[in-house]
């Protein structure tokens, strides 16, 4: 019998689980005032409350709704397009821009905030199809006690890594399933050109490249400079990541363990986008708006590690001190990427992934 | 003797309820697997991808990888497993129930996280080989074999074997030629779960295996989603449905279900001789130690800070545990769980039965519940989100997706634990008990219940275990609310910074505990099964 009790409190505890989930989640169906839903992907990670002001200021609710990385949401937003999960789209970068575009996923607006952003941003969305929110440059890191302690000197430029005394000291994420893999096999296209990327490839490879699935393996599990346990100490990751390190670490440190080669850098842009179907455009208008706002952008630096897209936005002191923006950072043309990623991505396996 | 009745045939008791066991799974499996599926196809599949993708070298390079590593993982994982499963089954030893708990905890945990701390534990040499992945296929699956085999190794009365040890065979011939053909419809069934979730293998793939390494499953995914190429991700995506379905269809007709004529649960004993306890003792130790120092390994990471030269120790990670986001991921995870437990266990009772109940009519539904392993979850994920995508049936960012997916993933797992206990419950009891005036009801609680509440414990754990640790049909649905525990994990793992990964790693032996708990509360309500 106290079987039965048992089994029966479960059913209880889980039914009151299963009915509770439901409604919370059922609440925003409700009459009275709008909720927007912003798609994000899964690095989507603003401070709490910060879309408080916006709600007090239009009256306007905003739920968050995650759904996998940055792939998988273009993904899934090409799918739906004209019917969208949501009516705000966060996180479609330039890589993969193109993509969206080519499926019509967007409806266009064009916020005042434009005004103060650089025409750099612009560039790749004459239509105004989305709008810049922030930006980042994936670059070559290193790990600079390895380098003071072997006395060499760290690689400085992309050409300088097939160089012998480098050998068997770069790892990097997948070009295939990683977007900092990606934006770096952009950074070296963009450096050789289209017919010299892939000898500069083969030198890699026959220089002891190694390539590992995703960013956070490649950081975290194989390169030096950071606290995992890796012998490698060249790595691709972004300009932000020294003072992320900064900011992370505890005990407090003055002085950041890693450093950026700036010659090395590609820029990555992330928009935001109204979805074309939404219910909501004019609302959706206003949310766009705010997402370039200098309150949400302000908060972007220490929550995401990226820089805002709008010019006079705060810089955090860490920022500033640790943070590299490189001058000239290597761009492709939205066009370009869009017409040979395909084919890069597969010539890009066939030399390096063996 | 009743015994003897036909399995094909409905049951003589039961056979007149077992009429209506077939609409839940049915409907189940057209809403989840068949719509979905079949839309996704609709939308994207054409004659020139299937060219495209089959002419590309590395595809063709994929799809050999996958088929040995995948076979070379099954008989790793048995041979593993194997002694594991004697031990536990045939004795009751101190320590037992925490091992049978221990073996499930891999197949839980996330695989990207789990990933990393298996790597640790290979010497540098085998990173990013076939081998460490062969392994670590091995590392997960083990608790497949120790529940599925080992339920049926519970039953077998070792008088058998002493008879035939009697008789003077070896212990390895008695093995060999009696209890090995006994255990056979179980060793196969695990084989082939095993095989199919190796056939099938996303994260541990892409963590452990490597870039170059890449399956079907991954190759589908980097197509699909990384590349946009959808044509030749669909193209590919059926290809593996059609592959996997012919070798299952064929299988399952070399193998047609022979209900073994149940020799009752036997009590546990006690290892008596200095013998037994070596072999006892020495194979428990063995399989805790591999088992559980990866697991060892995630708390070091923790605790672990790297100072230049030396390492030191703070616990100020486990400070992120009590944070409201955690708790509320922790809530979630264990919510999902629940939900998708009942819904699992209840309907895959609801095949078994019809399947041992009902006529051949209903042989069916075996075969078409193991489907959901076959399709590729990015598939399953994108039809989801394609089908239910009109109002009033826009389910797509409903909570309730998340666990309808995790059942659709343990489901195929659920019925292959219950199917057989069901199918060998002697009709004679039955027909006793029926004789003395019960009716059909009181027959099935009395007789069946016992035997049958057991298995679906295991069921249920296995379930549970399923949901908390997936990541890979849901990471595509889209998440209303909190996130589950593994997306937290993930995602604080994916920022530079000592602070976080102490925090991340602090996550995963909360994820640990939880589902160890949660197994060992599954595993106590489980009935000793003594016979009377």
């Amino acid at each position: 019998m106290k079987k039965y009790l048992v089994a029966l409190g479960t059913l209880a505890i889980l039914a009151s689980g299963c009915s509770s989930s439901q409604t919370t989640s059922s609440t925003r169906s409700t009459d009275g005032p709008i909720t927007l839903t912003l798609l994000a992907h899964d690095s989507f990670t603003p401070s709490p409350g910060i879309f408080d002001a916006f709600t007090a200021a239009t009256g306007i609710a905003v739920e968050v709704v995650q759904g996998g990385d940055a792939g998988q949401l273009v993904t899934k937003a090409v799918l739906t397009s004209g019917n969208p999960e949501g009516d705000v789209l966060w996180g479609v970068d330039n890589t993969l821009l193109s993509r969206a575009l080519e499926a019509n996923v967007f409806s266009a607006y064009e916020t005042p905030n434009t005004a103060s952003m650089d025409a750099a941003l612009l560039h790749d969305i004459p239509g105004h199809e989305v709008t810049p929110v922030d930006s980042g440059d994936v670059c070559i890191n290193y790990d600079i006690a390895w380098f003071t302690s072997h006395n060499i000197a760290p690689p400085l430029t992309l050409d300088a890594l097939t160089n012998k005394q480098y050998a068997n000291l770069l790892v990097v994420p997948s070009a295939l399933s990683s977007s900092p893999g990606l934006a770096f096999l952009m950074a070296t296209i963009a450096e050789f050109g289209t017919d010299g990327w892939q000898s500069y490839w083969k030198s890699l490879r026959d220089n002891g490249v190694m390539v590992v699935d995703g960013w956070t393996q490649a950081y975290n599990t194989e390169f030096s400079g950071a606290a995992g346990k890796g012998d490698r100490p060249i790595v691709v990751s972004y300009s932000s990541s020294p003072p992320a390190e900064v900011i992370f670490a505890d005990p407090p440190v003055d002085v950041a363990p890693t450093a950026v080669s700036s010659l090395t850098c590609f820029e990555q842009i992330e928009y935001a986008g109204i979805l074309r179907g939404t219910q909501h455009e004019a609302e959706a208008k206003l949310l766009i708006d705010y997402l370039t706002d200098l309150t949400f952008q302000n908060d972007l630096p220490l929550t995401q590690f990226v820089f805002p897209a709008r010019n006079g936005a705060i810089l955090p002191d860490a920022f500033t001190k640790y943070a590299l923006r490189p001058e000239n950072p290597l761009r492709l043309e939205a066009n370009v990427i869009a017409t040979n990623r395909t084919s890069w991505l597969d010539e890009w396996s066939a030399i390096v992934l063996k | 003797m009743a015994q003897e009745t036909s399995f094909l045939s409905a049951h003589p008791i039961y056979g007149q309820s077992a009429r209506w066991l077939w609409i839940a799974p049915t409907a189940f499996f057209i809403f989840m697997l068949v719509l979905p599926t079949s839309q996704i196809i609709k939308h994207g599949v054409t004659l020139d991808g299937f060219f495209h993708v089959l002419s590309n070298p590395s595809v063709r390079k994929a799809l050999w990888f996958t088929l040995w590593q995948s076979i070379a993982s099954t008989a790793l994982t048995v041979i593993l497993a194997l002694p594991a499963t004697y031990v536990l089954s045939r004795f009751r030893f101190t320590g037992s129930r925490a091992l049978h708990t221990l073996i499930t905890v891999p197949f839980l945990l996330p695989t990207v996280v789990v990933g990393a701390a298996f790597l640790a534990f290979l010497p540098s040499s085998l990173h990013y080989t076939a081998i460490a992945l062969i392994i670590a296929h091995a590392y997960f699956n083990l608790t497949v074999v120790v529940r599925i085999v080992g339920a049926r190794w519970e039953q077998l009365h070792p008088g058998v074997e002493q008879v035939a040890r009697t008789l003077g065979a070896s212990p390895l011939v008695a093995f060999r030629t009696v209890t090995l053909p006994l255990l056979r419809t179980a060793l196969t069934t695990s084989c082939a779960v095993i095989g199919l979730f190796a056939f099938t293998s996303y994260g541990i793939v892409r963590t452990i295996g490597g870039p170059s390494r890449s399956t079907i499953e991954t190759e589908i995914y980097t197509r699909g989603v990384l590349i946009g190429d959808m044509p030749g991700a669909l193209a590919l995506s059926v290809l593996q449905m059609i592959c996997l379905t012919t070798v299952l269809w064929w299988w399952a007709k070399r193998h047609p279900h022979k209900p073994i004529k149940a020799l009752l649960n036997v009590e546990r004993t006690t290892p008596s001789t200095s013998r037994q306890r070596v072999l006892v003792y020495g194979t428990a130790l063995v399989t805790a130690v591999f088992v559980a120092a990866p697991l060892i390994a995630l708390f070091w990471r923790s605790i672990e800070r790297d100072a230049p030269g030396s390492s030191t120790f703070t616990f100020s990670g486990w400070s992120a545990v009590t944070s409201d986001v955690t708790l509320s991921s922790i809530t979630t995870s264990i919510q999902f769980a629940l939900c998708s437990t009942v819904i699992a266990t209840v309907l895959g009772l609801c095949v078994a039965l019809g399947v041992a109940y009902g006529s051949r009519r209903y042989i069916w539904l075996e075969r078409i519940s193991i489907l959901p392993l076959t399709v590729s979850a990015v598939t399953i994920g994108l039809g989801i989100l394609i089908t239910f995508d009109t109002p009033p049936y826009d389910f797509r960012s409903s909570w309730i997706i998340t666990p309808l997916a995790h059942s659709l993933v343990a489901l195929p797992l659920v019925v292959r634990i219950l199917l057989p206990v069901v199918q060998q419950i002697p009709t004679g009891l039955q027909s006793v008990a029926s004789t003395l005036g019960a009716s059909p009801l009181q027959t099935w609680l009395t007789v069946d219940r016992p035997l049958i509440a057991r298995a679906c414990g295991a069921a249920a754990a296995i379930s549970f275990a399923i949901s908390v640790g997936e990541f890979g049909a849901t990471s595509f649905l889209t998440r209303r609310g909190s996130e589950t525990l593994p997306v937290t994990i993930a995602r604080l793992l994916s920022r530079p910074g000592d602070a976080l990964r102490n925090q991340a790693y602090a996550l995963c032996v909360v994820l640990v505990v939880v589902s160890v708990i949660a197994i060992f509360i599954v595993d106590l309500l489980r009935p000793n099964g003594k016979v009377n």
